[in-house]
C-alpha cells in the first residue's frame, strides 16, 4: 500500500475546503433557519464551481470534465462534507450513472448535467421498498411500443431542484428457483412529463434545506428513448455506477466529523470549570483522544477503499466497511462534541446540534448500517459456504 | 513584460499562534502553513495583468525552507507560469531577514529582468514591512507601497496608496516595485485544471549560496511573548454608569 497524497491532491482538498469555508459557511444559518436555499445563492455557488472547473469533477476528461479518480473525488466529498448539504448540492456532482447515456441521451441529459444546465435526482426508494429495492411496486407496462408507468417513489433527495429524474421501475417478473424476482429498468424522466408529478416529501431533522420529495406516476407514458441502459438492465446500471456512491457518505462523514472535532477541541482548551480548562480533566481529554482516533481511522478506511477502486481491485466489502464505520463514527463524534460543550452544545446558537441531527441520516441512506454489515459479512462468509 | 512575485510561506492566518516555551519564537512545528495573504493578493494582481495582456509571464519566487515548494505550487495553481525556490534554511523556525531576502531577490531580478515586482506589503508572521522597500533601494528602482489600485500605462504606473485617513495616487517610473495592500483585489481559488497543470510547470530550485548571499541573521530576538490576556469586560446598566466608570478609569 502506498501512503500519502500528492501535492495536487493536497491542493484539491485545500481548495475545496477553503471554498466551503468562504462560500458555504456564511449561508448556513439562513438555510437552517428557513429550510430553503435562495435561488441567487444556489446560482452563485453553481457559477463559481463551474468557473473553477470543479463542477461535475467526478466525470471523465473525455466529456470535458476534470476526470478525478475515486481517491481525489473522495477528497472533494470529504471537504464538502464540512458544509451544509443543501448548499453543497450546487457544487454539482451529477450521478455518475449518467455515463450510461447513449445516443441522443448524451446531449439531452449527460452533457447538460455536467455543464450545470440541468440537475438530476435519483429515485429507487418507495414507501414499501427501502433496503429491499427489488420489492418495488412502481411498475411499467408496455402499451403501443411505449411504457406506461404507475407508482410512487419517496425520500427522493434534490428532486425539488431536479430538471429530470433517473427512476428505477419494475418492468416484469421472473420465476426463479428462489421465487419471483422483479426485472428492473432505469428511466430518464423529465420533470414536465405528463403523468409525472414531484411533490413535497417529509420534513427531515437531518440536512435542513436538502429536501426529499415524493414522486407520483399516474399513467405516465415514456418512450423507449427514455430507457437508461438496457430494458430490464436496471440492476446492471445500478451495480456498475452506484457501487461507489457509498464512498461519498463515508467521505462526507469524515469531513463533518473534523469540523465538529475542531470545535470540541477548541472548547475543551478554553472552557474553564473547577478552576481549570476542562480539557485537563481526563473525562474530557480521553473523549478528545477517542474522537480523533476514530476520525483518522475512518478517513484512512475511506481513502483506502477509494484507492482500491482506482486500482481496479474488488472493493465492495471495503466500501461497505468505510460507509458503516465513518457514518457510525460521526454519530459518536457529534454526540461527544455536544457532551464536551455541556448545555450550550444543545442550543442552536452553536452549530453542534445541527451536526448531531445531520449525522443521523448517514447511517440510514445509501444502504443502512445493517445492510452494510450484511454486505461485509456475506463477502466473508459466502465463500465459506455459510 | 515579466512580473516577479515573491511569496512567503507563513503560519496560516487561522492558526492560533503559540509562543515556544523558551520564548525564542513562535512554535511552527506541525502547524498549518500557507501563503502570506498579502502575497496571494500580489499573485492575483500579476495574473490579472497577464490576463489583461499587460504582462507576458508571471514568476513566483520563494525564499526559505524546502517546504516553501508547496507555497510556490499554490502560486502556480493560481496561474503563475513558473517558480523559483531559493532554499536558504533547513529549520522551519529560521526566518530569513528582509535584507537577505531583498539581496537574493535582487540577484534573481538581475537574471530575470522583470519589468515589475509585486510583493505583499508585509508578511503576517513578523510584520516587518521592509523587503519591498529594501529591494527598491538595492536596485535603485522606484517603489509604491500599500497599493489598493494599480494601472500600468506604458513606461509608468499609477498606484493608489492607502495612507492614513485617505488615498493617495502616485505615478512611478517602470520598472518598479509595488507592495500591495488588502483591498487591491480578492484572490481567486485555484481552478481544478490549474491545480492539475501546476505540477507540469517549471519549478527551479536554487540555494542562497548560488546567489552568494549570506543569510546569517543580523538581528537578535531577545524575547517573544504572548500579548497580555485581555481583562474581562463588564456590563453597565446605563449611560450614566458608563460615564462614571470611564471617569473612574481616567478615560474621559
Ligand atoms: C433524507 C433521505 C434522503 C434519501 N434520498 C434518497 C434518494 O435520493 N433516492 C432514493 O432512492 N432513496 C433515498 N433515500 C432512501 C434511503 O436510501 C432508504 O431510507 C434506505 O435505503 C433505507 O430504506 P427504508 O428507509 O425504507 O428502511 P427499511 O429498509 O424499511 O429498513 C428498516 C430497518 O430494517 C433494517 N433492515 C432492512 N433489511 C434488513 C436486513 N436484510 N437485515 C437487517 N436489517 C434490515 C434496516 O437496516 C432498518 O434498520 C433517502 C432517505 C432519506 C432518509
Ligand atoms: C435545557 C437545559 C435546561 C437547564 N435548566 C436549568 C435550570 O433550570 N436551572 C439551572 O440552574 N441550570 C439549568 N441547566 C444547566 C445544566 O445543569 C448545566 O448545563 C450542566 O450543569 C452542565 O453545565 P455546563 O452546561 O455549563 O457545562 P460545563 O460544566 O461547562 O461542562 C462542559 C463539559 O466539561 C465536563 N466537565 C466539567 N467538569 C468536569 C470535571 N471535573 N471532570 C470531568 N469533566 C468535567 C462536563 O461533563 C462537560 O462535558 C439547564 C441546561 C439545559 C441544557
Amino acid at each position: 500500500m502506498q501512503f500519502g497524497l500528492s501535492d495536487e491532491q493536497e491542493m484539491i482538498a485545500a481548495t475545496v475546503r477553503s471554498f466551503v469555508e468562504n462560500e458555504i459557511y456564511p449561508h448556513e444559518e439562513l438555510v437552517e433557519r428557513t429550510g430553503d436555499v435562495p435561488r441567487e445563492i444556489a446560482e452563485d455557488i453553481r457559477r463559481k464551481t463551474l468557473g473553477l472547473g470543479f463542477y461535475a469533477c467526478n466525470f471523465p476528461e473525455s466529456i470535458g470534465c476534470a476526470g478525478l479518480n475515486h481517491l481525489e473525488f473522495a477528497l472533494v466529498e470529504r471537504e464538502l462534507g464540512r458544509g451544509s448539504m443543501a448548499l453543497t448540492h450546487f457544487f454539482g456532482r451529477p450521478q455518475n450513472i449518467l455515463m450510461a447515456c447513449e445516443g441522443e441521451q448524451v446531449d439531452r441529459y449527460l452533457m447538460p448535467a455536467v455543464r450545470g444546465e440541468r440537475m438530476d435526482a435519483l429515485a429507487m426508494t418507495e414507501p414499501g421498498a427501502g433496503s429491499d429495492v427489488r420489492s418495488m411496486t412502481c411498475a411499467a407496462r408496455r402499451e403501443g411500443g411505449d411504457w406506461i408507468v404507475n407508482g410512487t417513489k419517496h425520500f427522493i433527495s434534490g428532486a425539488d431542484h431536479a430538471d429530470f429524474v433517473i427512476v428505477f421501475v419494475a418492468t416484469g417478473e421472473d420465476i426463479t428457483p428462489k421465487g419471483r424476482k422483479k426485472r428492473i429498468t432505469a428511466f430518464l424522466v423529465d420533470r414536465d412529463t405528463p403523468g409525472f408529478a414531484i411533490r413535497d416529501g417529509y420534513r427531515s431533522v437531518s440536512h435542513r434545506g436538502y429536501r426529499n420529495m415524493i414522486l407520483d406516476f399516474d399513467d405516465c407514458r415514456l418512450p423507449d428513448a427514455q430507457v437508461l441502459g438496457a430494458v430490464d438492465g436496471g440492476f446492471e446500471v445500478m451495480n456498475t455506477w452506484l457501487y461507489a456512491t457509498r464512498i461519498t457518505v463515508a467521505a462526507m462523514s469524515v469531513g463533518r466529523a473534523r469540523r465538529v472535532f475542531d470545535l470540541a477541541l477548541d472548547f475543551a482548551a478554553t472552557r474553564e470549570q473547577f478552576g481549570q480548562k476542562i480539557g485537563k480533566f481526563q473525562g474530557v481529554s480521553f473523549q478528545i483522544a477517542d474522537m480523533i482516533t476514530e476520525i483518522d481511522a475512518a478517513d484512512l478506511l475511506t481513502l483506502a477503499a477509494a484507492d482500491r477502486l482506482d486500482q481496479g481491485l474488488p472493493a465492495n466489502r471495503e466500501i461497505a466497511s468505510a460507509k458503516l464505520y465513518a457514518s457510525e463514527m460521526l454519530g459518536r463524534v457529534t454526540d461527544a462534541a455536544i457532551q464536551i460543550h455541556g448545555g450550550m452544545g444543545l442550543m442552536d446558537d452553536f452549530p453542534l446540534e445541527r451536526f448531531w441531527r445531520d449525522a443521523r441520516v448517514e447511517r440510514i441512506w445509501d444502504g443502512t448500517s445493517e445492510i452494510q454489515r450484511h454486505i461485509i459479512s456475506r463477502e466473508l462468509l459466502r465463500p465459506l459456504g455459510a | 513584460m515579466k512580473v516577479l512575485v515573491p511569496v512567503k510561506r507563513v503560519i496560516d492566518y487561522n492558526v492560533k499562534v503559540r509562543v515556544k516555551a523558551d520564548g525564542s519564537g513562535v512554535d511552527l512545528a506541525n502547524v498549518k502553513m500557507s501563503m502570506n495573504p498579502f502575497d496571494e493578493i500580489a499573485v492575483e494582481e500579476a495574473i490579472r495583468l497577464k490576463e489583461a495582456g499587460k504582462a507576458e509571464e508571471v514568476i513566483a519566487v520563494s525564499i526559505g525552507v524546502k517546504q516553501a515548494q508547496e507555497t510556490l505550487r499554490t502560486a502556480l495553481a493560481m496561474g503563475a507560469d513558473r517558480a523559483i525556490l531559493v532554499v536558504a534554511a533547513d529549520d522551519v523556525h529560521t526566518d530569513i531577514e528582509p535584507l537577505a531576502v531583498a539581496k537574493i531577490l535582487k540577484a534573481v531580478i538581475d537574471e530575470e529582468q522583470p519589468g515589475l515586482v509585486l510583493c505583499g506589503k508585509q508578511a503576517i508572521d513578523n510584520d516587518m514591512n521592509a523587503t519591498g522597500q529594501m529591494l527598491s533601494a538595492l536596485l535603485g528602482w522606484s517603489q509604491a507601497t500599500f497599493a489598493s489600485k494599480l494601472d500600468i500605462e506604458g513606461d509608468h504606473a499609477l498606484v493608489t496608496r492607502e495612507v492614513d485617513g485617505g488615498l493617495q495616487t502616485i505615478k512611478v517610473k517602470m520598472p518598479t516595485i509595488v507592495s500591495v495592500d488588502l483591498r487591491l483585489n480578492e484572490p481567486r481559488y485555484a481552478s481544478l485544471p490549474n491545480i492539475m497543470k501546476a505540477k507540469k510547470k517549471p519549478l527551479d530550485e536554487k540555494t542562497a549560496a548560488d546567489y552568494g548571499v549570506d543569510v546569517t541573521p543580523r538581528l537578535e530576538i531577545v524575547k517573544t511573548e504572548e500579548p497580555p490576556a485581555r481583562a474581562a469586560g463588564i456590563i453597565v446598566g446605563s449611560v450614566d454608569e458608563l460615564v462614571a466608570k470611564l471617569k473612574e478609569a481616567g478615560a474621559v
